[in-house]
C-alpha cells in the first residue's frame, strides 16, 4: 500500500507579538497594591505572568493575543480596576473581505499548524457574502459514511493538472492507439501564486517554495524573479510567461513540468511551440475572471491546454465589471459550460484570488473548481498584517525581509496542514473520499437560495429583500 | 375578558435568587462615583432598582452595583440618581466592555439579561435585547406577527400551559409530559463539570423536565436524580451498560450533532482526567474521539435494530433520536419515525457547547431554522406528524426562540447552551482544551471544576426557565392560547422581515444594530 500522504506540522511561534484581539485597561490608581488576591496571579491563562509585580516592569501595552476574553479579571478584581476594550490595531487590521478574525485564525493555524476549534457552538453571522451563503452536507444515517477523519480510512486530496483525452482508442490486439499526455498529479488542491504585493525577498519567495516543495505542489512565479536557488525548484514551479515573452526562457521551460501563458488571442498557437522545448510540458493558460471566461474556458478546451487558471481580484469578485460578480457564481458558470458542452472531464480549472480560508477551498472546488491558488494566505502565514505600508514604499512591521526559509516554510506548512484537515472535516462529513469526486458535486451543498425558497416560501410567500444580507 | 379553565392551575416551581458568583457583576450601563461622594446616603434611599448599597453599620460609600441600573430611561424619573446627587458625584454612561463581549450570536445585551433571569428568575428590568441577536438571519429575522388585542385572554401563568407529550405513539410505553417545552442538551461528564451536570438534573426534577448524561457516561451522582436523566447513547459507547439504559425514562441515540455533524465526538487530551477516564474506560491524558457514523448503522433497517434493543432491554424507556440536518432531512425523520422512535430531535448547525472545528460550526449541514418547517410539513404529508414528538436544538438561544421553533413545526427544544449561560458562561468558546473553562463550567480541573456548586446551579437554571416560562405565557395570552400545543405549526403567527414589504417591516421590531467585532 503506497504511503499515506500527511503533512508534519510543528508549533512555530511567531517573530513578532501579533495584534491582540483585546486590550486590557487597568485603573491603576485605585489598586491597593498589595492585594494578596490579585486577580494577575490567578489569572488560567498566565496572561499577566510578567507585569504583576511592578509597574516598572511593563514593557509592552497589554494587547492581550494570548487573552481568551474569560473576563475572571473584570469579574473577580476586589476593587474592580479592570476593563476591557477592543485593540484599536485588531479594528485596523485588514479589510472588509480580509477580515481581521481571518487573519487571525490563518495565524493560529500558521503557528500551531491545528485547525481551529472552539466550544459554544457558531457566532458569525446567520448568513453572508459570497462563500458564506452556502453550507456544505453531511451523511446522516441513511448513507453510509467513510470516517476517514480519525485515519480509519483513508481520504485523497490527490487532484491532477494534466489534461486528459476523453476516448480511448484500441487497436485489435487490444494494445492501446490513443497517445496518452503525460500525468501530472499534486497532493492537494492548493497551489501557491506569487503575491502582488508585500516584501518579496528572497525568504519570502524561498519560504513558499520550499513548502511547496515540500507539500508536493506547484507554484505560480513571474520567471524575472527566478533565483538560482530557486531554479532548484524548478519541478514545484510555473513560470508565467507571455506568448511574448517565452522565447527567451527556454531553459525555464526545458527545467519546468508546467508553464502559463498569459491568455492572449491565438495563444493556442504557441502551444506546439512550447512543447518542442519539452514535449511532456503541462500547459496552463491565466485568464482575467470576467464576463469572458467561460465562453474562452469553452474555446480553449477544444485546444490542448491542461488547465485554466482564472485570476479574480483579491476579494473574488469578477473583473471588469460595474456590479461584480463574485467567484462562486462565476467558477460554476465557467464549470457548467463545460460540462453542458461534455468537455468538463479533458482539463483542469483552477481559480485564485479571494481564497481565504479553508472552507473557500472546499466549496470552490463544489462549484466545480479543481484547484485553487492562493497568494495572501502565505503571505499572512509568514506574519504579513495587509497594511499596505510596503505598497507606500514604508518598512513592513513584522520584518517580511528578514523571514528565514526554514521558519517560512514551517510556517505555511502548518496552514496547509491544518487547510488540508479541514477539508478531509467537511469531506468525511460529506462521506467523499477523493477531492477529484468533490469537484463540482453541488447536491452534496446547501444554498441560501434554495433553503429560503423550499423552507421558507411555502410559508413567507416571496422574499423582498434581494440577496443574502 | 375572563375565561374560567377548567384544567387545575399548575404548581411552578419555587425561585429564590442566586446572585452572580462574581464580586463585579457586568451590566449594561456603568455608574461612576467619584470623589466628590461625601456619603449622605440620599442615592441609596432614592434608587428602587438596588444599585447604591448602604448598610446601617456601615457609612462608606461602596462601589454602585450598576449592573442593576436601568441606564438613561431613568432620567424620566424624579429619582434619578445622577440628576438628584447633591455632590453632583455620580455619572452614567453606557459600559463600553460590551463591545468586548458576545458575538454576533449572543450578544452582550442577550448574556446579560439571561444572567439577570438566571439571578432573579424575573425579565430583566432593564432595556436589555435578550431575544434578538446580531445574527441577521434566521431566528433574528423571525418575529410573531403584530396580535388583535380582542384575542387576549385575561389568564394567570399558573392557568396557562406550558407542558410537552413525549409519547404520542400510544404504544403503552408511559406518557411522559415536560412542564416546559425545553429539556438539557447532552453535555458529557468530562466536558463539563461534574457539580455543573448534578445542577442541571436537579434542575430538571425541580422542573419536571429532563437531562442528559451526553457521550461520557453515566457517573454516580446522577442515578440519584435517574427518573429526570436521559442516557445517551453515542458512538463512543461510553458508559453504555445494561443498568444506565435501565435507569432511563429516555434513551436518545446520538447519530449526529449539530455542531459537528458527520463526525463524532471530541474530547481532547487534556480533559481526560482519571476522573474521566475512568468514566469512559480509557487511558489518562488520551484524546477521545469518538468514531462517526455507527458503524453499526448504514440504513434505517439497521437503525430500527437499535431502537428495538433498547426497547427489549427497558420496556419503560422512550426512544429519541438525536440526528442532524443535512439536504435529506425530511427523509431521516420518517426513516426515524418508521424504526419506532418517540422523539426525533434535530440538532442544527449553529448550536452545540463541546468543542468543534470552526468549519464543521460554521458551514456543515443547514440551520435548524430551515429544518424544522421541512421536517414538520413532509410528517404532515407522510399521515405521521401527530405520532411524533419533534425536537429542535442547535442554535436555540432564548425563550423566544423556542416559541418560534415551535411556531415553525417542533414540539419543543433541546436547550444546552443558554443553560451554560445561566450559570454564567460568557462564551469565550475556550472550552476544549489546557485546563478546560476558566469559569469552573466546562472543567474538569480539580481546582475549576469546584468553582460551582450543585445547588447554585440548579437554583440558576431554574430561575432561568421560570422567567422563560414568563415569556411564554406573555406570548399565549396574546394569541388567545392557552397551551403552547397549540402554538405547534402555527406559522401563520409568524412573519419574516425579508418577506415583508418594506412599510410593513418597519412596524416590527428591527434586529438590533452595532456592528459586532468579530
Amino acid at each position: 500500500m503506497p504511503k499515506k500522504y500527511h503533512i508534519e506540522t510543528v508549533v512555530t511561534p511567531p517573530r513578532f507579538y501579533p495584534v491582540g484581539k483585546y486590550a486590557v485597561t487597568e485603573f491603576r490608581e485605585d489598586c491597593v497594591g498589595s492585594c494578596r488576591n490579585c486577580v494577575k496571579k490567578n489569572c488560567v491563562y498566565d496572561v499577566f505572568k510578567d507585569n504583576y509585580e511592578h509597574w516598572a516592569t511593563i514593557d509592552e501595552p497589554e494587547f492581550l493575543y494570548l487573552c481568551q476574553s474569560c473576563f475572571r479579571c473584570v469579574q473577580e478584581c476586589t476593587r474592580g480596576i479592570f476593563s476591557r476594550v477592543i485593540n484599536p490595531e485588531y479594528r485596523e487590521l485588514g479589510d472588509d473581505y480580509w477580515r481581521a478574525d481571518i487573519i487571525h485564525t490563518t495565524w493560529y493555524q500558521a503557528h500551531t499548524g491545528r485547525i481551529p476549534v472552539s466550544g459554544a457552538g457558531y457566532r458569525g453571522p446567520f448568513v453572508g457574502k459570497g462563500f458564506d451563503s452556502m453550507w456544505t452536507d453531511m451523511s446522516e444515517i441513511v448513507r453510509p459514511t467513510r470516517d476517514g477523519i480519525h485515519g480509519r480510512e483513508y481520504i485523497n486530496t490527490s487532484i491532477e493538472l494534466s489534461r486528459r483525452v476523453t476516448q480511448l482508442e484500441f487497436a485489435e490486439d487490444m494494445s492501446l492507439l490513443t497517445d496518452c499526455p503525460p500525468i501530472l498529479e499534486v497532493p492537494i488542491p492548493v497551489l501557491f501564486q506569487q503575491p502582488d504585493f508585500g516584501i518579496l525577498g528572497d525568504g519570502v519567495l524561498l519560504s513558499m517554495v520550499e513548502a511547496s516543495h515540500e507539500l508536493g505542489t506547484m507554484m505560480f512565479i513571474r520567471p524575472e524573479d527566478y533565483s538560482s536557488t530557486l531554479l532548484t525548484y524548478s519541478d514545484n514551479l510555473i513560470p508565467r510567461l507571455t506568448k511574448n515573452n517565452y522565447h527567451d526562457y527556454s531553459d525555464l521551460i526545458s527545467s519546468s513540468r508546467m508553464v502559463e501563458l498569459a491568455y492572449g488571442p491565438g495563444i493556442e498557437n504557441e502551444f506546439g511551440n512550447l512543447r518542442k522545448i519539452r514535449p511532456d510540458l503541462c500547459i496552463a493558460v491565466g485568464i482575467p475572471l470576467n464576463s469572458e471566461a467561460a465562453s474562452l474556458a469553452l474555446r480553449l478546451a477544444q485546444t490542448e491546454v491542461d488547465t485554466l487558471h482564472f485570476y479574480a481580484d483579491s476579494h473574488g469578485n469578477e473583473l471588469d465589471a460595474t456590479e461584480p460578480r463574485f467567484l462562486k457564481e462565476i467558477i460554476r458558470e465557467v464549470h457548467l459550460e463545460l460540462v453542458e458542452n461534455s468537455i468538463r472531464p479533458k482539463l483542469n480549472l483552477v481559480f485564485s484570488g479571494g481564497i481565504a480560508l479553508a472552507e473557500h477551498m472546499a466549496k470552490a472546488i463544489i462549484c466545480g473548481a479543481d484547484a485553487v491558488a492562493v497568494d495572501i494566505p502565505p503571505l499572512l502565514a509568514l506574519e504579513c498584517r495587509l497594511c499596505d505600508r510596503c505598497m507606500k514604499g514604508k518598512s513592513c512591521p513584522v520584518e517580511l525581509e528578514n523571514v528565514s526559509p526554514e521558519w517560512g516554510k514551517r510556517r505555511i506548512l502548518n496552514l496547509m496542514g491544518a487547510w488540508r484537515n479541514q477539508l478531509i472535516e467537511v469531506m468525511g462529513a460529506m462521506g467523499i473520499r477523493e477531492a477529484r469526486r468533490l469537484r463540482g458535486e453541488v447536491g452534496r451543498s446547501l444554498w441560501f437560495e434554495d433553503l429560503e425558497r423550499e423552507s421558507f416560501g411555502p410559508i413567507f410567500g416571496e422574499r423582498k429583500v434581494k440577496g443574502p444580507v | 375578558m375572563t375565561i374560567n379553565i377548567e384544567k387545575s392551575p399548575v404548581e411552578l416551581p419555587k425561585t429564590v435568587i442566586a446572585p452572580s458568583r462574581f464580586r463585579n457583576t457586568i451590566g449594561k450601563y456603568h455608574i461612576t462615583r467619584n470623589s466628590r461622594c461625601i456619603s449622605c446616603g440620599l442615592c441609596a434611599e432614592l434608587c428602587p432598582y438596588g444599585v447604591h448599597l448602604r448598610f446601617d453599620n456601615y457609612s462608606k460609600p461602596l462601589r454602585p452595583r450598576d449592573d442593576r441600573c436601568i441606564g438613561f430611561a431613568c432620567r424620566e424619573n424624579d429619582f434619578f440618581c445622577v440628576e438628584r446627587c447633591p455632590q453632583q458625584a455620580l455619572t452614567l454612561t453606557e459600559n463600553p466592555i460590551l463591545e468586548t463581549m458576545g458575538d454576533y450570536r449572543w450578544t452582550a445585551e442577550m448574556l446579560i439579561g439571561h444572567w439577570n433571569m438566571a439571578e432573579t428568575a424575573e425579565l430583566p428590568e432593564v432595556n436589555l435585547e435578550y431575544n434578538l441577536g446580531k445574527s441577521g438571519g434566521g431566528f433574528d429575522k423571525l418575529r410573531f406577527r403584530h396580535s388583535d388585542p380582542r384575542e387576549y385572554l385575561e389568564l394567570g401563568d399558573e392557568e396557562l400551559d406550558t407542558s410537552i407529550d413525549l409519547n404520542k405513539r400510544g404504544d403503552g410505553r408511559p406518557e411522559i409530559s415536560l412542564s416546559i417545552p425545553c429539556y438539557g442538551g447532552g453535555m458529557s461528564f468530562g466536558s463539563t463539570a461534574l457539580p455543573v451536570m448534578v445542577g442541571r438534573a436537579r434542575a430538571a426534577r425541580i422542573l419536571n423536565t429532563l437531562t442528559c448524561t451526553g457521550e461520557g457516561g453515566y457517573p454516580p451522582e446522577l442515578v440519584h436524580y435517574a427518573d429526570h436523566v436521559i442516557t445517551q447513547v453515542a458512538t463512543g459507547l461510553f458508559g453504555v451498560r445494561e443498568e444506565t439504559i435501565r435507569y432511563a425514562p429516555v434513551v436518545e441515540f446520538k447519530y449526529a450533532q449539530g455542531a459537528k455533524p458527520g463526525l463524532g465526538g471530541h474530547l481532547l487530551g487534556d480533559k481526560v482526567t482519571p476522573e474521566v477516564a475512568a468514566i469512559r474506560e480509557t487511558v489518562v491524558g488520551n484524546a477521545l474521539f469518538s468514531p462517526f457514523p455507527f458503524h453499526s448503522v448504514y440504513s434505517v433497517e439497521d437503525h430500527k435494530k437499535h431502537v428495538d434493543w433498547i426497547k427489549e432491554i427497558n420496556p419503560k424507556a422512550l426512544v429519541a433520536v438525536k440526528v442532524s440536518t443535512p439536504t435529506d432531512v425530511d427523509m431521516v425523520a420518517v426513516g426515524s419515525y418508521y424504526a419506532g422512535a418517540h422523539i426525533i430531535h434535530f440538532d442544527g448547525s449553529y448550536g452545540g457547547t463541546g468543542a468543534a472545528p470552526d468549519i464543521a460550526k460554521k458551514n456543515i449541514a443547514m440551520p435548524i431554522e430551515y429544518a424544522i418547517p421541512r421536517v414538520h410539513r413532509f410528517l404532515i404529508e407522510e399521515g405521521v406528524r401527530d405520532e411524533v414528538c419533534l425536537i429542535a436544538s442547535g442554535g436555540i438561544r432564548n425563550a423566544m426562540d423556542v416559541a418560534k421553533a415551535i411556531a415553525l413545526g417542533a414540539d419543543g427544544a433541546v436547550i444546552g447552551t443558554a443553560e451554560l449561560v445561566a450559570v454564567e458562561c460568557i462564551r469565550c468558546g475556550n472550552c476544549e482544551s489546557g485546563r478546560g473553562c476558566a469559569r469552573g463550567i466546562a472543567s474538569t480541573d480539580p481546582e475549576l471544576g469546584h468553582m460551582v456548586s450543585e445547588e447554585w446551579t440548579e437554583q440558576r437554571i431554574v430561575n432561568m426557565y421560570s422567567a422563560w416560562r414568563k415569556q411564554w405565557c406573555i406570548l399565549l395570552r396574546q394569541y388567545g392560547l392557552r397551551s403552547l400545543k397549540e402554538l405547534v405549526g402555527r406559522t401563520d403567527l409568524l412573519v419574516h422581515l425579508d418577506y415583508l414589504d418594506e412599510e410593513e417591516r418597519a412596524t416590527y421590531t428591527p434586529a438590533p444594530d452595532g456592528k459586532v467585532v468579530f
